[in-house]
C-alpha cells in the first residue's frame, strides 16, 4: 500500500532534486519511445544531449544553444517573478511579438539612416511595447477584476493577427516584389543585433538574458520587493497586512514580464531572425512558461532550464536528421519533460510511505 | 522505378567517371530536405516528401536522403540548414518561401554545397530557385467552376495575398468568366497555409453566402469536408490529390509534383552539370499535375478541360492572354499579348471583374 503524507514544510532537497529526476525519467521514457520507433535509444539520447555539446560540430551548436536559450531565459526570468506572486502571465508570446514590431517599426521607418542611436532606441521601444501589451491584462484585472490568464492568452492571438497585418501591410519590404515580410534588419548595420564575438552566437540578447538572471536574483532574494512578491504568492492575506498593495503588484509583475518578453522579441527580430514575418514568433513565449517551472521559478534554475530546453530543441533537430526520428516524437519527448517535472513535484510537498496507515 | 531514366543516369555517371570527374558511386551523394510542415500534412510538405521518397528509390545507393520536418521559418531554419550542410549534404532543398533569407545566409557560408529554394526569388552561384505554375491548374478549375456553378458564385479561400495566390485567383476567375459571363468570385483570406479550423470556417462562410464552388489555396482537407456536409458544393484537391473526397465534392485536383524536378537536379549533381538557375515549371514539365476528373463533371465539360490541359501543356495557350484589364479598368494586356514571367512573379493586382478587394 502506497500512501502520500503531506510534509509540514516543502522539502528543500526534493525541490532541487525533482528537476534532475524528471530529466532522468524523461531520458528513460524517451529512450523507450525511441526504441519502440526502432531506433537505438542510447544513440538517440546521445545525439540529443551529448552531440550538440561535444560532438564533431559542437563549435557551431554551442553558439546556437545560446541563440535558442537567450529568449527563453529572458522571458522566463520575468514570468517567474509574476508566478511567484501568483500572477499568471500566459501571454508572453504576444508581448514578444509586440516588442519586436515596435522596435523593428522604428528601424524600418528611418531606413536607411545610419545612426549609433538607432539600436538603443529600438531596445527601449521593444521593452516599452512588451510592457504596454502586458499592462492591458494588468489594468483590466485591477479595474474590472478580469482573469489575467485568459486576457493575456487571448491577447496573443490579437498580437499574432497584428503581426500578420504588419508583415503583409505597413512593414512589408517595398523591394520584396509583393512578397510578405519586412526588410531584413541583418542587412541594416545600425539596426542589426550582431554576434558580439563572431562565431559564438552571443548577441546582445544573450547578454541581456544574463543580466536579467542576475537582476531577478537580486530582486527576489536580496530585496524587500522580492520578499513581498513571495509573500503575496504564498500567503495573500498576510501580504496585505505586510503592506503589499495587490494592484501595484499586478501592474509590476505583468509590466516587468511584458517588458522582458518585448526585449526578447526585439533582440530576435534585429538579430537571428532579422525580419518581421507572419511566422516570426516561434513559440518562445509559451516554451518560456515550461522553462520557468523547470527552473523552479529560481533565476539560476531558469538559466539552466533554458539551456536544457534549448539543448532538446537543437539535439531534437539533430536526432531528426541523423536518426530520421519524426519531429512529433521529439515534441512528445519535450512534453514528457514537463509531465515528469510536474509529476515528481509531488515529492516536494508529500512523503511517499509504503505500508498500512497506522490508526 | 522508371527504368529509362535509371539507365540514363547510370550511363551519365559512367561517362562522368570515365571523364575523370570525381567518382561518386562509392561515396553516395547526400541530399537534404527541410520542410515547413509535418510530412503528414497531406498537402505541401507531404508532396515534397513524396518526391524525396521517389528520388531515394530511383537513385538507390547512389544517394542518401535525409529530411527535417516542422521547421519554423526564421533562425530555426537557418540552424537546420546549417546542420544539413555540416552533416555533409551536398544538395539541400529548402521547401518553403519563408526559408528564403535563411537559405541565402547558409549558402554564403557553404559555397561548395548546392542549395535549392522553392518559390523564392533570391539566387546565388550555389543557390537555385524553383517553383510551379499553379495558375495553370487554376485555369482548369475555373473552367469547370464556370460550367458547373448554379448560383454563379465561386468561393476562394486565399492563404496570403502574395503573387502566387493572386495569380491563382485571377486565373480561376478569367477562365470561369470565359465560359460563364455571370460568374462572381468571393475571396476569404485565411492568413495561413494550413489550419483546418480556420479553413473550415472560411469554407462555411463562403457556402453560407451561396457559393457552390469552393477553391482553396490552403493545404488541409477541412474545406472539402465542409463542402461534403453542404451537399451540392464542388471543390478541388489542393497540393495533393485529396482523392478521398472524390467524386463529390472533389471533382479534380491540382497536384504539386516535384518528382521530375528533383530527379533532374539530383542527376545533374551526379554528373557534375548542376548550375544555379531559376525554374518555373507547369503542366508541360509535369511539375503541375491535374488529378483525375471525377464522374460528377459532365462529359462535355470534361472533354473541354482536357483539351485546355493539353493546350496548356504544349504551351500553345497561356492562361493570361490579352485582352485583359486590371481591376481598376486600366489596360494590362493587349489582345493576344501574354505577360513575361517577371510581371507574373510580382502580380499584385486583381483583373477586371473581380469585386473583392486585394489587401495591401
Amino acid at each position: 500500500m502506497i500512501r502520500l503524507v503531506k510534509r509540514p514544510v516543502p522539502s528543500k532537497a526534493w525541490s532541487w532534486a525533482t528537476p534532475l529526476i524528471a530529466v532522468l525519467a524523461t531520458m528513460i521514457a524517451g529512450g523507450i519511445l525511441f526504441a519502440v520507433l526502432g531506433k537505438n535509444p542510447v544513440e538517440a539520447i546521445r545525439v540529443i544531449f551529448w552531440d550538440p555539446l561535444f560532438g564533431p560540430n559542437a563549435g557551431y551548436f554551442r553558439g546556437q544553444l545560446l541563440v535558442k536559450a537567450a529568449p527563453l531565459i529572458l522571458i522566463a526570468s520575468g514570468l517567474a517573478v509574476g508566478f511567484k506572486a501568483g500572477i499568471w502571465n500566459i501571454g508572453a508570446e504576444g508581448q514578444y511579438i509586440i516588442g519586436a514590431i515596435c522596435g523593428a517599426a522604428l528601424a524600418l521607418a528611418v531606413y536607411p539612416t545610419e545612426s549609433a542611436w538607432l539600436f538603443p532606441a529600438m531596445v527601449i521601444l521593444g521593452a516599452l511595447g512588451g510592457f504596454l501589451w502586458g499592462l492591458i491584462p494588468a489594468l483590466l484585472k485591477v479595474i474590472f477584476g478580469t482573469n489575467e490568464i485568459l486576457v493575456s492568452l487571448m491577447l496573443v492571438y490579437v498580437a499574432q493577427n497584428l503581426l500578420a497585418y504588419m508583415a503583409f501591410g505597413p512593414l512589408k519590404n517595398p523591394e520584396g516584389y509583393g512578397f510578405p515580410g519586412s526588410r531584413n534588419l541583418q542587412q541594416y548595420a545600425s539596426a542589426h543585433n550582431p554576434e558580439l564575438i563572431a562565431g559564438t552566437g552571443a548577441h546582445w540578447g544573450v547578454l541581456a538574458a544574463l543580466i536579467a538572471v542576475i537582476g531577478a536574483y537580486i530582486l527576489m532574494h536580496r530585496h524587500i520587493a522580492g520578499f513581498r512578491i513571495r509573500v503575496a504568492g504564498e500567503a495573500p492575506r498576510a501580504a496585505r497586512f505586510a503592506g503589499v498593495v495587490p494592484a501595484r503588484l499586478v501592474v509590476f509583475c505583468l509590466g516587468l514580464s511584458g517588458a522582458l518578453a518585448g526585449l526578447a522579441g526585439l533582440f530576435e527580430v534585429a538579430g537571428p531572425s532579422g525580419q518581421i514575418t507572419d511566422s516570426f514568433n516561434a513559440g518562445y513565449g509559451f516554451t518560456a512558461i515550461i522553462v520557468a517551472f523547470l527552473g523552479r521559478l529560481h533565476p539560476i534554475g531558469i538559466l539552466l532550464a533554458g539551456l536544457l530546453m534549448a539543448l532538446t530543441y537543437i539535439g531534437g533537430d539533430m536526432a531528426q536528421l541523423m536518426l530520421s526520428l519524426p519531429s512529433a516524437a521529439i515534441q512528445v519527448f519535450q512534453g514528457m519533460l514537463l509531465f515528469f517535472l510536474l509529476g515528481f513535484d509531488l515529492l516536494t510537498n508529500y512523503r511517499v510511505r509504503i505500508g498500512r496507515a497506522r490508526a | 522505378m522508371n527504368r529509362r531514366t535509371f539507365l540514363q543516369t547510370t550511363a551519365a555517371t559512367a561517362v562522368a567517371a570515365a571523364a575523370g570527374l570525381p567518382a561518386r558511386a562509392a561515396d553516395p551523394l547526400k541530399v537534404g530536405f527541410i520542410y515547413v510542415g509535418p510530412i503528414g500534412d497531406m498537402g505541401w510538405s507531404y508532396q515534397h516528401d513524396q518526391a524525396r521518397q521517389a528520388i531515394a528509390k530511383e537513385f538507390g545507393d547512389k544517394i542518401v536522403t535525409t529530411y527535417v520536418e516542422n521547421v519554423p521559418e526564421g533562425p530555426d531554419a537557418e540552424r537546420a540548414l546549417t546542420q544539413l550542410a555540416l552533416e555533409g549534404n551536398q544538395l539541400i532543398f529548402a521547401t518553403s518561401f519563408g526559408f528564403m533569407d535563411a537559405t541565402v545566409n547558409v549558402a554564403k557560408k557553404f559555397p561548395n554545397v548546392k542549395f535549392e529554394h522553392a518559390t523564392g526569388y533570391k539566387r546565388a552561384d550555389n543557390l537555385a530557385t524553383y517553383d510551379a505554375r499553379f495558375y495553370e491548374g487554376r485555369a482548369i478549375q475555373g473552367t469547370i467552376a464556370g460550367r458547373m456553378t448554379k448560383s454563379n458564385k465561386i468561393g476562394y479561400i486565399g492563404s496570403f495575398p502574395i503573387p502566387e495566390v493572386v495569380q491563382g485567383i485571377n486565373s480561376a476567375f478569367i477562365h470561369a468568366k470565359k465560359v460563364n459571363p455571370d460568374v462572381e468570385i468571393k475571396v476569404v483570406w485565411a492568413y495561413t497555409w494550413f489550419d483546418p479550423a480556420k479553413e473550415a470556417d472560411a469554407a462555411a462562410a463562403l457556402i453560407a453566402e451561396g457559393c457552390d464552388v469552393i477553391m482553396q489555396h490552403t493545404d488541409s482537407t477541412a474545406p472539402q469536408a465542409k463542402a461534403q456536409e453542404a451537399g451540392n458544393v464542388i471543390t478541388f484537391g489542393q497540393a495533393s490529390d485529396m482523392a478521398a473526397f472524390a467524386p463529390m465534392p472533389r471533382v479534380t485536383s491540382t497536384i504539386d509534383n516535384w518528382e521530375p524536378y528533383y530527379k533532374k537536379r539530383v542527376a545533374a549533381m551526379l554528373d557534375g552539370s548542376w548550375t544555379s538557375e531559376s525554374t518555373w515549371g507547369g503542366i508541360g514539365t509535369g511539375m503541375v499535375k491535374i488529378g483525375e476528373i471525377s464522374s460528377a463533371v459532365p462529359a462535355e465539360v470534361k472533354a473541354e478541360v482536357e483539351a485546355l490541359e493539353s493546350k496548356l501543356a504544349s504551351g500553345e495557350y497561356h492562361p493570361f492572354t490579352g485582352p485583359l484589364n486590371k481591376q481598376d479598368g486600366s489596360a494590362w494586356l493587349a489582345a493576344g499579348e501574354t505577360p513575361d514571367d517577371g510581371t507574373l512573379a510580382g502580380m499584385n493586382f486583381f483583373v477586371e471583374g473581380i469585386k473583392a478587394e486585394l489587401p495591401k
